[in-house]
């Protein structure tokens, strides 16, 4: 189907400019547009897999117009197996965003929903944009949106956590884009393809792992460039944080995978052990600091962070690999693991900040100590609360198993030692996260906000459902993620190990 | 074998367990508990279908997947099935035990709110434990090895309002995440050497990578199968509680009792055990490996045993004697007597099951009180009971002819005639735990079934915990009625005659053929295959052997400080205080782990978040410097203009557009 990557990016866009055109005052046809609109561009996702062709690591569904002819610039837009799946992710956890604000939102609905339906677009043009001038515009334009969400309609210290976010991923960004300028004033093009295809030396290749890795690194986020999620997490309104855990950290790894392999594959051999040390600090750190949260949003943003080290472990563990075993062996379940962590993490982070918000609502409190007992007077919610966090332990059967079992097995064919380290995660992670729950969900009722609580309305059982299903699928049966990836991963390997040199 | 009936197996409780589990309030109590019942009675048919085509048909194990759960850089993982003679066999036992416990737990939950949630649990671990031992390769026994450990997590917890429970199934899940973590490095061991998580390929490759290295440091490395073998060992070490990692068992004691038989007798606890036996063509080509287990298997096996003496709680103390027997069946490992460890771990499903089923009815009669303290006498009111309880007693000591003296028998000779590192040691461990055996157990039966009656007078002034029956009722004790005591009953007769029946082909008959590997030089228990001249002959001897003697000790001595003279054992606790306090206080593993394990992790977490995240990272390097907190403010001031929000918002927009307005320029 030819356009279809341009109908996702712009439908929900032109569907968001149009419900803050109908404004506030049509508020109900305005929220039934967006959930119109993000149900339209999630069914329209479904033959951008079904038509995918998993046979070939080539761009499918191009699209190619002149953009900024002046500067080579194209709006050419492509996915490969490595784009789609967060494609998919995208439009998938946009819907359940639109559900939960229904009746919660109440400053400037329109708005609210209109930000959201833009980011979506903008989200999906980062993932298939092909070019990387447009690539940066998407990137960029993104920001916008979230800095506004966490800005109006954020927590008490909302432009503190708003500007701290901005200027974070802002300054990160700029190197991305002094990076992409300088190749693509040796290029003479702004096409990824011919980036990656381009030759460059050893110093040249540093500079611009290190450029890029400053982007890539503040979005994932990696240790010590980490601290900006929590606060934006803690402000963030629940829709906020959910966009922000699923899709925007996974721009980060999509980086590395889409970036930084490919294009500077000496550098990033040369600097790996860097992100692999940053990867498993955060496993380990990340998740003793997560031991000891107060606040359950901020709780559940450390754990994602611990979770994110597995995916630039994964990818940048293949370097090692074939150090220690002279194969490429391994290399390309080391990066299975990090695309299929991504996705998982993707359901699982945006499922609990979705629980903390069922709470939030009711209680206006997120500290861990004003809840206890949830379970008797919330028991269907409960049950998913148990399931989300079980998952965030990687219990197998869950999605959360399948990346985190693919990258320590794929490390140990590095390193006995970073196995090890990696797998600390099974233990602290389920420390962290059924402390959480033994502390929220179980126990006697403590107080009378516990006991006033209400069971789940059916808007949020549709949403929490459909993400237990997905979480659930994924664990039990992943092949098709894994064979729609397969052709591309494969070639993204073969790309990371080879020299340009 | 049909495919179709073995995916059944395991099958039938899931779809009971989902459909208890969420249509339960729809199909009422009386619809769970039949659904599920059916479902594990379903399974237990089909499973001993399944065993008598395996021994008695004679037909082949079978090998071959179910699904494909991924491919990943042409690693095939997969979900599928290997059924041989060991698997047959377990899974007789699971089914079977869990049919019985399905069947009792009818009339033990009969009044609580939560019975038709408590039947999906059980439905469900019957499923994970299937999963478990019908795998074929390490994904699918780490599904199984990490939802029993689920199951078992949801169990513990079943009482959420208590918080002891809630204390206690983070507990569990946490020590067993410990063990996995172990587990899992091991199967990451196996990819790495074998490119396949299938049994038969790592058990193929077994002699070429006994020798190989697993570098740790730039010079220096382990062998892989000695790395590879400890590191699934402290798996098992997790799943059947092994000192150090023992110590969430006895606290698991906060789940409803069904449970306790459940998770301590058939279930979770023996994964561990079968997890070793599955794995003896990886564990036989480490010596050091199988010295490890050996060693570890001897110690839980004695000291553990001796926690059972001073406890007070009758389920704990069962709890205590099930490490110990965990050690039992782990030292026969240790000395490549897997078949022992087998023969040990069904024998024990089944008079342990026994022994916790009539704890459980006890604690009915009493309306929930646990304490031994407060009991005595019991046998005039509760015959059924107490004479299934002495049953289970004579077999868990091992008195000649009943199940348990010949699997233990079994495992004290095989360690005796070990050659192994550590073996002298395991040796007396597990000669003298027959004696400390005897002791805790009669001290159990004698303070609860006889001496004076000590129920009446604390009756009413023990509150009964929330969840629980609250009602006193001040009768006499009641028998307990049917549903519980015909499980006792199924019970008990194995308990005594299932040793006998199939200590012949079990143990000296090769049953286990080519399930189970035993190199040649290291086979204890077939040599004195050559011997065995049927169980009487088998038993009389045992008659003669020192274990029979010292059991026989264990009793009297029971008897003499618990019935005849009590203030005999109260003399000895004051006199040997300096060994009774570590004993209470259960060699204080759990201070350490409470107090300065868990402090210390907690305390590092606060250091790494104040110290490192707010303070250098936050502090010094995001906000810190006064110019950029004036630049900083200056932002924020502009931004409580209240412009930049609509100014930004529109900006976007205006990209957008801008974007937009090239696409229509080009394209019409």
């Amino acid at each position: 189907m030819h356009g279809l990557l341009s109908i996702l990016i712009w439908l929900p866009i032109l569907a968001g400019v149009l419900i803050v055109l109908l404004g506030d005052r049509n508020i109900v046809a305005g929220r039934w547009l967006a959930l119109a609109a993000s149900l339209a561009t999630l069914a329209l996702s479904v033959p951008l897999w079904s038509s995918f062709d998993t046979g070939t690591a080539a761009l499918q569904f191009v699209e190619k117009l002149p953009w900024i002819p002046r500067f080579d610039a194209w709006y050419a837009l492509g996915v490969d197996g490595i784009s789609l799946p967060l494609i998919v992710l995208t439009a998938f956890m946009t819907v359940p965003v639109v559900i939960a604000a229904w009746t919660v939102i109440e400053t400037r609905p329109a708005q609210y929903y209109a930000a959201f339906l833009i980011m979506e677009g903008l989200m999906i043009g980062v993932f298939s944009a092909s070019d990387a001038l447009l690539f940066y515009f998407f990137w960029e334009a993104m920001l916008i949106p979230m800095f506004l969400i966490i800005g109006i309609w954020g927590g008490p210290r909302r432009v503190y956590a708003t500007i701290k976010f901005f200027l974070y991923t802002f300054l990160g960004s700029v190197f991305m884009l002094a990076a992409l300028i300088y190749m693509y004033v040796k290029a003479g093009s702004y096409s990824i393809a011919s980036l990656q295809a381009l030759p460059l030396t050893l110093i040249e290749q540093r500079w611009i792992f290190v450029a890029l890795l400053l982007a890539f690194a503040v979005k994932v986020p990696m240790f010590p460039v980490h601290t900006w999620l929590p606060d934006a997490h803690v402000e963030a309104p629940t829709g906020g944080s959910v966009i922000l855990a699923a899709i925007m950290l996974k721009m980060g790894g999509y980086g590395f995978l889409r970036f930084s392999l490919p294009i500077v594959p000496d550098a990033s051999r040369e600097l790996d052990l860097l992100v692999i040390a940053l990867s498993l600090i955060a496993v380990v750190y990340i998740g003793l600091v997560a031991l000891v949260q107060q606040d359950m949003k901020k709780l559940i943003a450390y754990s994602s962070i611990a979770h994110m080290g597995f995916v630039t472990l994964g990818a940048f563990v293949i370097y090692e690999i074939v150090r220690n075993t002279g194969s490429v062996q391994g290399a390309g379940m080391g990066l299975d693991g990090a695309m299929v962590q991504m996705v998982s993490h993707g359901l699982i982070s945006g499922a609990l900040f979705l629980c903390v918000g069922v709470l939030y609502d009711r209680v206006h409190s997120r500290q861990i100590a004003d809840y206890g007992g949830v379970i008797n007077t919330m028991p269907a919610f409960a049950a998913f609360m148990v399931l989300f966090a079980l998952a965030n332990t990687g219990l197998p059967g869950t999605s959360g198993f399948v990346g985190e079992f693919l990258v320590i097995v794929a490390s140990f064919r590095a390193s006995f030692w970073y196995s090890l380290l990696a797998a600390v995660t099974l233990v602290l992670g389920a420390a962290y996260t059924l402390w959480l729950v033994k502390r929220v969900i179980f126990g006697p009722v403590v107080s009378p906000r516990v006991a006033a609580l209400q069971d789940l309305n059916s808007r949020e059982y549709i949403v929490l459902t459909a993400l237990a299903l997905a979480v659930l699928v994924v664990g039990v049966w992943p092949a098709p993620l894994l064979r729609v990836m397969q052709p591309s991963i494969q070639h993204l390997v073969s790309q990371a190990i080879a020299t340009k040199l | 074998m049909n495919p179709t009936a073995l995916i059944a197996i395991p099958l039938l409780p899931l779809v009971a367990a989902v459909i208890a589990g969420l249509f339960g309030r729809l199909i009422g109590r009386a619809g769970a508990h039949t659904l599920t019942c059916a479902a594990v009675g379903f399974s237990c048919a089909l499973s001993l279908t399944v065993l008598k085509q395996i021994y008695w048909d004679g037909v082949a194990a079978y090998d071959a997947p179910v699904y494909t759960w991924l491919i990943s850089d042409g690693m095939h993982m997969e979900v599928g099935f290997l059924i041989d003679r060991l698997t047959a066999l377990m899974m007789a036992v699971v089914t079977f035990v869990s049919l019985c416990v399905h069947v009792y737990t009818i009339g033990y939950m009969s009044d609580d709110p939560g019975y038709t949630r408590f039947f999906s649990y059980i439905s469900l671990f019957t499923f994970s434990m299937l999963m478990l031992v019908m795998a074929n390769n390490f994904m699918q026994l780490f599904f199984g090895w990490e939802a029993v450990g689920l199951v078992s997590y949801l169990l513990i917890g079943f009482w959420y309002t208590r918080p002891s429970a809630i204390f206690a199934n983070l507990k569990a899940f946490i020590v067993n995440r410990i063990g996995d973590f172990g587990f899992v490095l091991g199967i990451a061991g196996i990819a790495y050497f074998t490119h396949s998580l299938a049994y038969r390929d790592a058990f193929a490759a077994a002699p070429q990578i006994a020798h190989a290295l697993v570098l740790l440091s730039a010079t220096g490395g382990v062998p892989a199968l000695t790395l590879i073998c400890i590191c699934l060992f402290i798996g098992a070490m997790g799943k059947s509680a092994q000192v150090p990692l023992h110590v969430w068992l006895p606290d698991s004691m906060e789940g409803p009792t069904p449970i306790s038989a459940l998770i301590h007798a058939a279930t979770m606890v023996t994964a561990g055990i079968f997890m070793v036996a599955r794995m003896s063509p990886l564990f036989e080509y480490s010596d050091a490996a199988l010295s490890f287990v050996l060693v570890i298997g001897a110690t839980t096996a004695f000291f553990m045993g001796l926690l059972g003496v001073v406890n007070n709680d009758i389920k704990r103390v069962i709890a205590y004697s099930t490490l110990s027997q965990l050690g039992y069946m782990t030292v026969a490992l240790g000395v490549s007597a897997y078949g022992a460890a087998i023969f040990h771990l069904m024998t024990h499903a089944f008079f342990k099951a026994l022994l916790f089923l009539a704890a459980g009815s006890v604690i009915i009669a009493l309306h929930h009180e646990q304490d031994m303290r407060r009991m005595g006498g019991l046998a005039k009111y509760m015959p059924v009971t107490a004479v299934t309880c002495w049953i289970g007693a004579l077999a868990l000591i091992g008195t000649p002819f009943f199940s348990g003296f010949y699997s233990k028998d079994a495992i004290i000779e095989a360690v005796g005639e070990s050659p192994r590192w550590g073996a002298t040691y395991a040796y007396w461990c597990v000669l003298c735990g027959v004696f400390v055996t005897a002791l805790y157990t009669f001290r159990m039966l004698f303070l609860t079934f006889h001496g004076p009656e000590r129920f009446r007078a604390t009756a009413d002034t023990h509150a009964a915990p929330p969840g629980e029956h609250a009602a006193r009722v001040p009768e006499d004790p009641r028998e307990s009625p049917a549903v519980v005591t015909l499980p006792l009953i199924a019970l008990a007769i194995p308990s005594v005659i299932i040793g006998a029946l199939t200590v012949g082909p079990v143990l000296f008959g090769g049953y286990f053929g080519h399930s189970i590997f035993v190199l040649t030089g290291n086979d204890v228990s077939g040599a004195r295959a050559a011997d065995f001249r049927g169980p009487v002959q088998f038993a009389l001897h045992g008659l003669m052997a020192p274990p029979f003697w010292f059991a026989l000790a264990g009793v009297v001595t029971a008897w003499a400080c618990f019935l005849w003279r009590p203030m005999w054992a109260q003399a000895a606790a004051r006199t040997f205080a300096w060994l009774y306090r570590p004993l209470t206080q259960k060699y204080y593993f759990d201070w350490f782990n409470e107090q300065v394990l868990a402090a210390l992790t907690r305390f590092i977490g606060v250091g790494l978040w104040k110290g490192g995240d707010e303070g250098l990272i936050d502090g010094l390097m995001v906000n810190g410097g006064a110019a950029s907190v004036g630049w900083f403010g200056g932002l924020v001031r502009r931004v409580q203009s209240g412009y930049l929000y609509s100014y930004a918002f529109w900006m976007v927009i205006g990209l957008a557009v801008l974007l937009g307005w090239f696409l229509a320029r080009t394209r019409f």
